[in-house]
């Protein structure tokens, strides 16, 4: 089409040489051992802190758990993180970002029915001036009348456009009709109950739940990780309680009822939202369970994203994996296909399900999810940001950079006859819950014909 | 940021080589850029370049379809392809020991791909599902980068759709694949980075054992997309059946983001200075005091500032409540322009800018992914992959007279103000 004189396909596609061999792995380097302190502050807060001076700057990560069975907690909670950094007694939500700006830090909060997590980084020459705000607002918040009033207004209107995506309306049906009225359940608030939330109650939550004990504070860059513990016990000094931070109350173990047709009418994409019942990173068989998720649809050479997207297009994105919630686990599985493919995709999906714990991984393909486990735990961690989610997410669960330096040689012990058993026990269909959201108008009839599919509004 | 080793050389073939070897930890990069990206797409054929990029990935010569994500991924690492305005790029992030490899899958697609009908078909639909779930299927999808070039912009190249039209997806041939890559798709077209883990020697062999023989063909002339400034105020107006607010895409021209970089970068200080954190202009007044918008972004460039030859576009965008009038929220940030054109900001209001971007700029290069692909663009788009690590400085070299230049630069009579409707007002399942 812009070539006037082009070779054809079938020129382009072959050469006098022919087809050429793989190259071989080279040799591996192993990652260098990075100097580290996990230790427990006198305020009860674990920090872990980690130096790797790569370049000049420093990662922070907060975790503080934060569940609370009040019904209006959740928009409580929300209105509270929106606030947390809109000024104390000695600075302003301007002067708390100036300052910030200047030292190329930033800070950010995030809230879910579990935790609170407070995210930062700043150039490394200037990490007390960042750690000096972040005591700042976590002993001194003040959450002023006029800021409460106006993030609520914004969260009103943000909840709006979060409520309209079809990510968030699957993932509270799938919320719902996996565990009720559980906590955990109640992810985005109700605007209406933001809109009652008073500056009191932010403030009362701020004391009673910001808590050090029982919080993880992460540390990653170029620091001295004994030396910045002592600066911490000094700015976090004044951040202390006798009681712990609170904790989501233990999730029931999903069971596997039918899946639900939720009806989303004139929609023109469906997701399909699956998952079941498997175990965290602390149970002796989680690097068999971790290897037969990746064949399934752990990463896109596997079994699903083969079958629905490469070969038969059902699908831009199919995805299995893991969710944490305080010391349990579940595999979930994604997938969103135009309305027509949604059945023949939920069909397609559930038989290899079933293939998993019939004809389990082995060979090569145990060998590929084998060195793409080991491979990807490198990479992902070769930065400061990457490495600091990773030990948040490790130390969130009593873990710490220990379990990701013994990670692979687990992952290197793993046998067939392992995945074999964690497919066939984790990865059965009649195991798995799950939404489909869609068109129920177009899709009733095919997806009730499956089986086990019921249609309706999720409890 | 002190200048790491970086070692840049052209094959016989053409190809462009970047290498920044750095053994902080054993993981490498590798990525390939194209000089083609959607603006040089034909007429008829919106989409394709992107279409294009997907098949690349569908089998080769040595490799059948879906070997590419296998060896890769057998391989610890992890892989992605994306279209740009003005390139296309594909990269590897892997375990350093898989090196070769990743060199050998680049050079045997960029050597013989493997363009058949059933790929082809196959990836059309895969297409058609990711503009479903990124653009047809959610609120502001396509916001602003499909929706606000046809108003701006009045030629085929700048205006139109780059994610294309189901009707132009679907009437693709496998002729036009192979005219497509005979084309574009030349070593001489194209740039080659490696970066982390590895001995420059080495990886200098390696690289002419499997990209030396890949024949010459001539880089394709590249067209000029210039077009004339705006001379008035342009609007459109589209509905979004999934949007619950109403929303504003305005977007201005730019200085030349390649001859005239110093001018380009005033314009990043001044989306810095606009509405970077909340001290900044807009956030203050138009997200706190007033408050007139829920939520406001200012940017170079349609997916970000480097991606684009000129003419690249400076965006704001915002969403607004139903009773806020979008006259008044347009006044509102003419008046803002207005007071930064007529007295330049602070000292301090450039140094939080410039430090927030330093620091980012680090954080970029920390992320091998990042960096490779950086080095990667600046050498296709600005001949000198080294400008990667002078930005921050350059950066900090941009005074408030020019951030005041610029900011008077954006007015109203040359400007396209794109208005985003929700469908139904109360109704928005559809």
């Amino acid at each position: 089409m812009t070539s006037a004189t082009h070779r054809s396909a079938e020129e382009i596609g072959r050469t006098a040489r022919g087809p050429r061999p793989l190259p071989p792995l080279g040799e591996q380097r192993a990652a260098a051992d990075l100097s580290h302190v996990d230790t427990t502050l006198a305020n009860g807060l674990r920090v872990v802190a980690v130096r790797k001076a790569t370049v000049p700057l420093v990662e922070a990560r907060l975790w503080i758990p934060f569940a609370g069975d009040d019904a209006l907690h959740p928009a409580t909670a929300e209105v509270l993180a929106e606030t947390i950094l809109t000024g104390t007694a000695r600075r302003n939500r301007i002067e708390i970002d100036a300052e910030l700006a200047l030292i190329g830090g930033d800070i950010g909060a995030g809230v879910d029915p579990e935790r609170l997590v407070l995210t930062g980084s700043a150039l490394a020459g200037k990490l007390p001036t960042f750690l000096d705000v972040l005591g700042d607002v976590l002993t001194g918040a003040t959450y002023a009348d006029e800021e409460i009033a106006r993030e609520k207004e914004r969260l009103v209107e943000r909840i709006a456009v979060s409520r309209t995506q079809p990510r968030t309306i699957a993932r509270e049906a799938l919320q719902k009709h996996r565990y009720g009225d559980h906590p955990a359940t109640r992810e985005v608030p109700k605007a209406e109950d933001v809109a009652v939330v008073t500056p009191e109650q932010v403030r009362a939550l701020h004391q009673a739940s910001v808590l050090p004990r029982g919080s993880v504070m992460v540390l990653v860059g170029d620091l001295d990780p004994s030396g910045v513990i002592g600066e911490l016990e000094k700015v976090l000094g004044g951040w202390a309680s006798d009681r712990s931070a609170v904790r989501l109350p233990p999730l029931p173990d999903l069971t596997g009822p039918s899946v639900l047709l939720v009806p989303r009418a004139g929609a023109v994409q469906s997701q399909i939202r699956l998952s079941a019942q498997t175990v965290p990173r602390t149970d002796p068989g989680y690097a068999a369970l971790q290897l037969a998720n990746l064949a399934y649809g752990g990463y896109f050479s596997s079994r699903l994203v083969e079958n629905i997207r490469e070969n038969k297009g059902y699908t831009y994105s199919a995805h299995s994996g893991f969710e944490f919630t305080d010391g349990t686990a579940v595999v979930n599985v994604d997938a969103d296909t135009a309305t027509d493919a949604t059945a023949p995709a939920l069909l397609e999906t559930r038989y290899e399900l079933g293939r998993l714990g019939q004809v389990p991984p082995s060979g090569d393909e145990l060998e590929s999810v084998r060195q793409y486990a080991i491979g990807s735990l490198l990479t992902s961690t070769s930065s400061q940001a990457g490495l600091a989610g990773q030990v948040l997410a490790l130390a969130s669960t009593g873990l710490g950079l220990e379990w990701l330096n013994e990670h692979p040689a687990r992952v290197a012990a793993v046998t067939a006859d392992d995945v074999a058993e964690a497919a066939l026990k984790y990865f059965a269909p009649k195991r798995f819950t799950g939404v489909v959201v869609g068109d129920a108008a177009v899709l009733e009839r095919k997806l009730l014909a499956l089986g086990d599919v019921v249609v309706g509004e999720p409890a | 940021m002190a200048d790491p080793e970086l070692v840049r050389y052209t094959l016989d073939n053409g190809l462009r080589v970047v290498l920044a070897p750095d053994a902080t930890a054993p993981v490498v990069g590798v990525s390939v850029h194209y000089d083609v990206g959607f603006r040089s797409e034909p007429e008829g054929r919106t989409g394709f370049a992107h279409l294009f990029e997907h098949l690349m990935f569908q089998g080769s010569e040595s490799l059948e379809k879906l070997a590419h994500f296998r060896h890769v991924q057998s391989s610890g690492g992890t892989f992605n392809g994306s279209t740009h305005p003005d390139y296309t790029d594909y990269f590897e992030v892997l375990p350093s020991a898989a090196l070769e490899r990743a060199l050998f899958l680049e050079a045997d697609r960029m050597r013989a791909p493997k363009l058949t009908a059933e790929n082809l078909a196959n990836q059309i639909d895969v297409v058609k599902e990711e503009i479903r779930l990124n653009v047809l299927n959610r609120p502001y999808g396509g916001f602003p980068w499909i929706t606000l070039p046809p108003v701006l912009y009045s030629t085929f190249p700048n205006a139109h759709n780059g994610y294309g039209g189901f009707e132009d997806l679907e009437s693709a041939t496998v002729d036009d694949c192979a005219a497509f890559f005979d084309t574009y798709y030349a070593p001489a077209n194209a740039v080659l980075t490696v970066a982390g883990d590895f001995e420059v020697d080495n990886a200098k062999k390696l690289i002419e054992d499997h990209f030396g023989d890949v024949p010459h063909r001539p880089a394709p002339q590249r067209p000029s997309f210039a077009e004339p400034l705006p001379t008035t105020e342009l609007r459109g107006e589209i509905e979004d059946a999934h949007a619950p607010l109403p929303a504003l895409g305005i977007g201005y021209r730019m200085p030349d983001p390649i001859n005239d970089v110093d001018s380009y970068l005033a314009y990043l200080v001044l989306a810095g200075v606009l509405t970077d954190g909340d001290g900044s202009r807009l956030q203050q007044r138009l997200v706190h005091r007033e408050p007139l918008v829920v939520d406001i972004g200012a940017g170079a460039g349609l997916f970000g500032p480097f991606e684009a030859r000129d003419p690249d576009t400076f965006t704001i965008t915002l969403i607004h409540p139903h009773e806020v009038p979008r006259e008044r929220v347009l006044a509102a940030l003419d008046d803002e322009l207005e007071k930064l054109a007529e007295t330049p900001p602070s000292e301090e209001e450039l140094r939080k800018v410039t430090a927030r971007w330093a620091a980012s700029l680090h954080s970029e290069h920390d992320r091998l992914v990042s960096r490779t692909l950086a080095l990667g663009s600046f050498e296709l788009l600005y001949g000198d992959a080294s400008l990667v690590y002078r930005l921050a400085d350059r950066m900090s070299a941009v005074t408030a007279e020019a951030v005041s230049a610029a900011a008077k630069a954006l007015r109203p009579d040359a400007r396209a103000v794109l208005v985003v409707k929700p469908a139904s007002e109360g109704n928005n399942e559809q």
